[in-house]
């Protein structure tokens, strides 16, 4: 029988409430929402939290909404939740096209966005779809509220720039005109962890392509941003030629190691075939709102 | 620490360990053991119970993060000797052999046509991606999700005629 090792348990019944204890418990405490990750950790004796906060009554966390030009997604926004959205379908259609291969329906039943982002796990899709679409963590201590960027979100392997005494409670995604995005995605069999996965989007004026985003999965120790083809992909036109080079980009600047799901070749390969696709994909939205 | 969930309806209070699983909590404090404990990481199915109406993976959740929430295992599908229409389904298109995986097969198809009454067999294959089946190769699980979809709505087509 797997099960954690022994912890105290706390139910948080407030935002404030929850950055208290985690204030006054400091590294010993971790949040919990899904549990999805958390718990297989704890089973494992990979983490070994000896208190958890336990997040899952704060509603008011749970929400996608429109304001001031962004999409904001709260934290406690269960994947479940951002599958079926309209909204964010709407605006930043990645977010669809990876729901549809996060683990199963029924995990997507408990897991959120805050869980997933704050686990900081490689091979997890929503940093790879949230690097891609330049998205903005909030992040909320005692002192206030920090607005963070992607880029600099995650520190290193399981790392994230979330410190002790704090929570991620929210995700924002800047609304810009012309834009298209996709995630594509490989996996051994369904539900599994990605083999390799490639999140991109792109902001098009005329046919010139102003701005770009390309986050991997699974290819690296931490997501990886994909900043050298970003700058490739600036002040050109859309075209295979230069998808392609892009994806050779993402097969050089990816650091995949060799595992069950295949040789380290196989997965640069991979990470440049995906990212190539992931970009005729997104341009293809924001040209003609395909979706 | 005390903790109080309501399982198929009664309230089951016991003090637990903070790190006890729902699916232990449920075989061991009410004795429902109809809810089978299998691989252990989230992967295989065969522990999903409804949460709130919603299948999930009571091998993934504390017992005392369901308190105030509502729980319902397959023992609650068979009210007073009727079978539910999804267990009706399985026997008549035989869609369990060894049985290791059927209640969590039953749990979170009941959930799906609780959502969408008339699935397509993709839709089913999606539902029950998270679910672990060595005996069937789910051709049979997928007959009997529609059978039973079918089933019910043809009792809901007669009850309908009836009130008319």
């Amino acid at each position: 029988m797997q099960t954690p090792a022994a912890f105290e348990y706390e139910r948080a019944t407030s935002v404030e409430g929850a950055i208290a204890s985690l204030q006054r418990l400091g590294s010993e405490a971790r949040v919990i929402a899904g549990g999805h990750s958390l718990l297989p950790m704890m089973k494992l004796r990979l983490a070994n939290p000896e208190h958890l906060i336990d997040i899952n009554d704060l509603t008011e966390l749970s929400y996608i909404r429109e304001e001031d030009a962004e999409i904001r997604i709260g934290a406690l926004t269960r994947h479940v939740d951002l599958l079926k959205s309209e909204l964010l379908f709407r605006h930043a259609p990645l977010f669809r096209d990876a729901e549809n291969v996060i683990a199963d329906p029924v995990v997507r039943n408990r897991g959120t966005i805050g869980g997933s982002l704050c686990q900081a796990d490689a091979a997890e899709d929503l940093s790879a779809v949230c690097t891609a679409i330049k998205a903005k963590a909030v992040v909320r201590g005692a002192d206030g509220e920090r607005v963070v960027e992607m880029a600099d979100f995650h520190v290193g392997p399981y790392m994230t720039a979330v410190g002790d005494g704090e929570l991620l409670t929210e995700v924002r995604i800047p609304l810009r005109r012309k834009g298209g995005s996709a995630h594509e995605k490989v996996e051994r069999r369904a539900g599994d962890w990605a083999i390799a996965a490639a999140s991109a989007a792109v902001w098009l004026e005329g046919r010139t392509i102003v701005d770009a985003g390309i986050g991997l999965s699974a290819v690296g120790l931490t997501t990886i941003h994909l900043t050298r083809a970003e700058e490739l992909l600036r002040g050109e036109a859309p075209s295979d030629e230069l998808f392609a080079m892009a994806g050779e980009i993402a097969s050089a600047d990816c650091a995949p190691s060799a595992d069950g799901r295949g040789p380290v070749d196989y997965k640069r390969h991979l990470a440049g075939v995906l990212t190539r696709r992931a970009l005729l994909r997104a341009t293809a939205r924001a040209l003609y709102q395909e979706v | 620490m005390d903790v109080s969930i309501s399982i198929n309806g009664e309230a089951v209070s016991r003090d637990v360990e903070p790190r006890q699983l729902l699916v232990h909590f449920i075989r061991e404090t009410p004795g429902l053991t109809g809810t089978h404990w299998g691989c252990d990481t989230s992967n295989c199915g065969a522990c999903v119970v409804q949460m709130d109406g919603e299948p999930v993976k009571s091998c993934t959740i504390l017992a005392v993060m369901c308190e105030g929430h509502e729980i319902r295992t397959v023992e609650s599908l068979e009210v007073d000797g009727q079978l539910d229409p999804i267990q009706m389904g399985f026997h008549e298109t035989h869609a369990l052999q060894c049985g290791f995986c059927t209640p969590g097969m039953l749990m979170t198809t009941r959930a799906l046509l609780d959502e969408n009454p008339n699935p397509t067999d993709d839709e089913i294959r999606t539902a029950i991606s998270g679910a672990i089946c060595r005996c069937t190769g789910y051709k049979n699980i997928v007959s009997a999700v529609r059978w039973a979809a079918e089933y019910e709505a043809a009792q809901s087509g007669a009850a309908a005629t009836q009130e008319v």
